[in-house]
């Protein structure tokens, strides 16, 4: 399977079916659980991701937002700084320059401008979502893994958030784990379809939206199952 | 870089962590090697089963004191867990939620106050009532039972309020769903599921009671003999302990220490029995 | 016995009822008498003399002893606060799985807990007065105390680090911090006030220790000059004035002042806990 630059691939698929379990294993979150042992690998510009890389750097080149929102218990700014402080950067008018670049990008900034040293825990659940991009970007990684980033909001704050992802593609690589085939069909690129933990099939969106090739795929897409 | 810093960290709370483990081992350790040659010297029968304590004379049988623990234990426990699991029953179910937070104050100060301050109260009131109700001098096992009793309170509400907490709401509905009232919901189906909670608090208050020193020392008399009523005068383990370093020396200041051993040798025991209350309840 | 909430129900009912509305109102009476006691008879003998620089035999003076538990108190803390610490660090963060080595260290965490203070007192005399030539100083009575508030400040510590949100890890460690960036800056800021009740309540244990202190800190009621000086924090003071019984409206006294530390210290304990369970809310 082979993800291309600049582009949004949609995984989707029945629950279980291993999507985030995948999207867990390219920046190696699942380094985390105990007994998880993979086989297979996984590629970053050609170079295997277990081996060749600092699992620190990876995850410097590879953001992630959650399916749930989870912002730091501290304010607004001191959220998206913590990864650049986190990779070195000190200098504050640079520190205060990544704030303002980030949360623009994650269109938020004119909503928290006069609040960045307030609590982002007092955010509502889709500013905090867009607050947890924002802090995934500010480190400017290649690739964006969003993990159900809307499964948890209500439908306008889901719009908002699709619209940030769609003007986010211009800089990033974007893999979306989503439940919602609509939203899939609405923003990607190319979409891939998990059953049981295998990879059924893996075309463009409209594609597999269409003309799906596999009667799995055909029958899930319907909404045969779920 | 980060990576030596992140591993010598790992070591550095590791070591943090078995702090814990080196102060058992040293506390052990120096208890032991100061207690146990007296035991040795004085015969571990002439030290447990003597029923005279004279140091002048080189007698040093801690029977008396072993009894006296015993006995001061039983009657703290004897007066003060009913009265514990019950409070802990009312906080847990029958507490107007207004009232709720100042009695947990309460509880919480109760565990608080010093020692030494139960100690006085006990000295200044509770002596002279006995003294008054029964006419015998005040100082004894009564005053001493009393005083543990409702020192060791707060810990037997608290733990049992936990343990009752615990317990799975659907119990407790699926009485009141079966037409129980409250009260027979929580006394027959609730408070026997927390079973082994509501022991494990009775355990650690026998703990604090039989460990219990600056409180005993001051009301119950400290006559080093085998007591013969609730009224009589008795001495324990521990104030046997903190009435006499003061001034001992040689095998009598070891005679004391040993006398420290048979007292951790106990709470060891109680420990032991806690834990395993402790983790038959969180298996449940 | 017509009363609304008793309208309907059988005889045991009510009598279970009764009997734990009883027992709580022993446990309050109990206290209040107590407390009520000791302020009436200690309240009207508290003057200038009891809080006067020096002490003297004569003034019974409480202000050395006080500054001596505040002394005593700081440095039990600095040694005990980073151990406790540390260790629950260690078990929440590092070894999540209970190993071995982990149940070992829980144990004797637990067997910590439940050792009396005289046998603290004892291994400290052992220990810290004598094997190590320390003498009755402040130093042997705070090493003393810190072992014996070790395990209060390891369990509230495990307990608050434990109760910050999973997602809170995973999303710094998918920032690519480290681990102990993870755990400085976002792990302990989230569990520190949990952290701060036990160290509340470890200072409460402090303040009303002393059975522990008397052999490894001492009784001299004068202010330390160094480590190694010999004192007598508030409790040990209060002890000497109960025993000697010389002074016995001096020990009321002494006895409202500690009092009302501890009833503060519990206060304080209480409205922080009250805090975090507020502020989880959020998430």
């Amino acid at each position: 399977m082979q993800i291309d630059h600049l582009e949004i691939t949609a995984l989707i698929g029945p629950s279980g079916c291993g999507k985030s379990t995948l999207l867990k294993t390219i920046n190696r979150m699942n380094d985390l659980i105990d007994g998880f042992h993979i086989k297979g690998k996984v590629e970053l510009d050609g170079k295997n991701i277990y081996e060749s890389f600092d699992v620190n750097q990876l995850r410097k080149r590879v953001g992630m937002v959650f399916q749930k929102p989870n912002p730091f218990p501290m304010s607004i700014y001191d959220n998206i700084v913590f990864g650049p402080k986190t990779h070195g950067v000190k200098a504050k008018d640079e520190l205060d320059e990544i704030v303002e670049k980030s949360l623009k990008r994650a269109a938020l900034f004119d909503r928290v401008k006069d609040k960045l040293h307030k609590p982002a825990l007092a955010l509502s659940g889709g500013e905090q979502q867009r607050l947890c991009i924002a802090r995934a970007i500010a480190i400017n990684p290649e690739v964006l893994l969003l993990d159900e980033p809307t499964s948890a909001l209500d439908p306008i704050a889901t719009e908002k958030i699709e619209e940030t992802v769609l003007e986010l593609k211009k800089r990033y690589t974007i893999i979306i784990v989503t439940h919602n085939m609509q939203q899939a069909k609405r923003i990607s690129d190319k979409t891939a379809f998990f059953l049981l933990g295998k990879l059924t099939e893996f075309a463009p969106t409209e594609q597999i939206f269409n003309q799906p090739v596999d009667k799995a795929t055909r029958a899930y897409i319907k909404g045969k199952f779920g | 870089m980060a990576k030596v810093r992140e591993s010598v960290m790992r070591i550095v709370f590791l070591l943090t962590a078995l702090m814990s483990v080196l102060c058992v081992l040293f506390v052990c350790f120096f208890l032991f090697t100061n207690g146990l040659p007296a035991i040795a010297k004085i015969g571990p029968l002439d030290f447990l089963g003597g029923i005279k304590w004279k140091p002048e004379s080189n007698e040093f049988g801690i029977f008396p004191m072993i009894l006296g623990s015993l006995y001061v234990t039983c009657g703290a426990i004897i007066l003060g867990v009913p009265i514990g699991i019950l409070t802990a029953v009312f906080i847990a179910f029958f507490c107007p939620t207004r009232i709720k937070s100042a009695v947990e104050f309460v509880t919480s100060l109760m565990a608080g106050i010093p020692s030494i301050i139960y100690g006085f109260f006990g000295l200044t009131v509770l002596v002279p009532l006995i003294n008054d109700v029964f006419g015998v001098r005040g100082k004894g096992i009564l005053a001493a039972s009393v005083l543990l009793a409702i020192m060791i309170l707060p810990t037997i509400i608290s733990i049992s309020q936990q343990a009752l907490e615990a317990v799975q709401r659907s119990y407790f509905e699926g009485a009141i769903a079966l037409g129980a009232s409250k009260e027979r919901s929580v006394f027959f189906v609730v408070l026997p599921a927390a079973k082994s909670g509501v022991l494990a608090s009775i355990v650690l208050g026998i703990g604090r009671a039989i460990g219990e020193t600056m409180a005993v020392v001051m009301v119950a008399g400290n006559q080093a003999v085998i007591p013969e009523s609730v009224f009589d005068g008795v001495r324990t383990m521990t104030t046997n302990i903190v009435l006499e370093m003061g001034y001992a020396a040689d095998l009598h200041r070891e005679a004391l220490i040993a006398t420290g051993v048979v007292l951790f040798v106990f709470i060891l025991l109680i420990n032991m029995l806690f834990s395993i209350l402790r983790s038959k309840e969180r298996v449940q | 016995m017509n009363n609304k909430a008793t309208q309907g129900k059988d005889l045991l009912s009510v009598i279970l009822r009764g009997i734990t509305v009883a027992a709580a109102v022993i446990t309050g009476v109990t206290v209040a008498i107590i407390v009520g006691y000791i302020l009436i008879k200690g309240i009207p003998s508290i003057d200038s003399s009891l809080f006067a620089l020096n002490y003297t035999s004569d003034n019974q003076s409480l202000t050395t002893s006080f500054i001596n538990t505040v002394l005593m108190t700081a440095l039990a803390l600095v040694i005990a606060v980073p151990l406790g610490v540390g260790a629950a660090i260690y078990l929440t963060e590092y070894t999540r799985n209970s190993g071995k080595l982990v149940t070992l260290i829980r144990y004797a965490a637990e067997t910590l807990a439940g050792i009396p203070s005289i046998v603290y007192g004892l291994f400290g005399m052992l220990f810290f007065v004598v094997s190590l030539r320390m003498g009755f100083s402040l130093l042997a009575g705070s090493l003393t105390i810190a072992i014996m508030v070790l395990p209060t400040i390891m369990r509230t510590s495990e307990e608050a680090l434990l109760s910050v949100p999973m997602q809170y890890r995973e999303g710094a460690f998918a920032l690519g911090a480290g681990k102990l960036r993870t755990v400085f800056r976002v792990i302990l800021p989230a569990a520190s006030s949990g952290i701060l009740s036990g160290m509340i309540l470890a200072i409460g244990r402090i303040v009303g220790e002393s059975a522990a202190l008397i052999f490894t800190a001492g009784t001299v009621a004068e202010f330390p000059t160094s480590v190694f000086s010999s004192t007598r924090t508030l409790s040990v003071h209060m002890y000497s004035l109960a025993s000697e019984g010389l002074h016995i409206d001096k020990a009321y006294a002494t006895a409202v002042v500690l009092l009302a530390l501890v009833a503060i210290i519990n206060a304080a304990a209480l409205l922080v806990m009250r805090r975090i369970t507020k502020g989880r809310q959020h998430l």
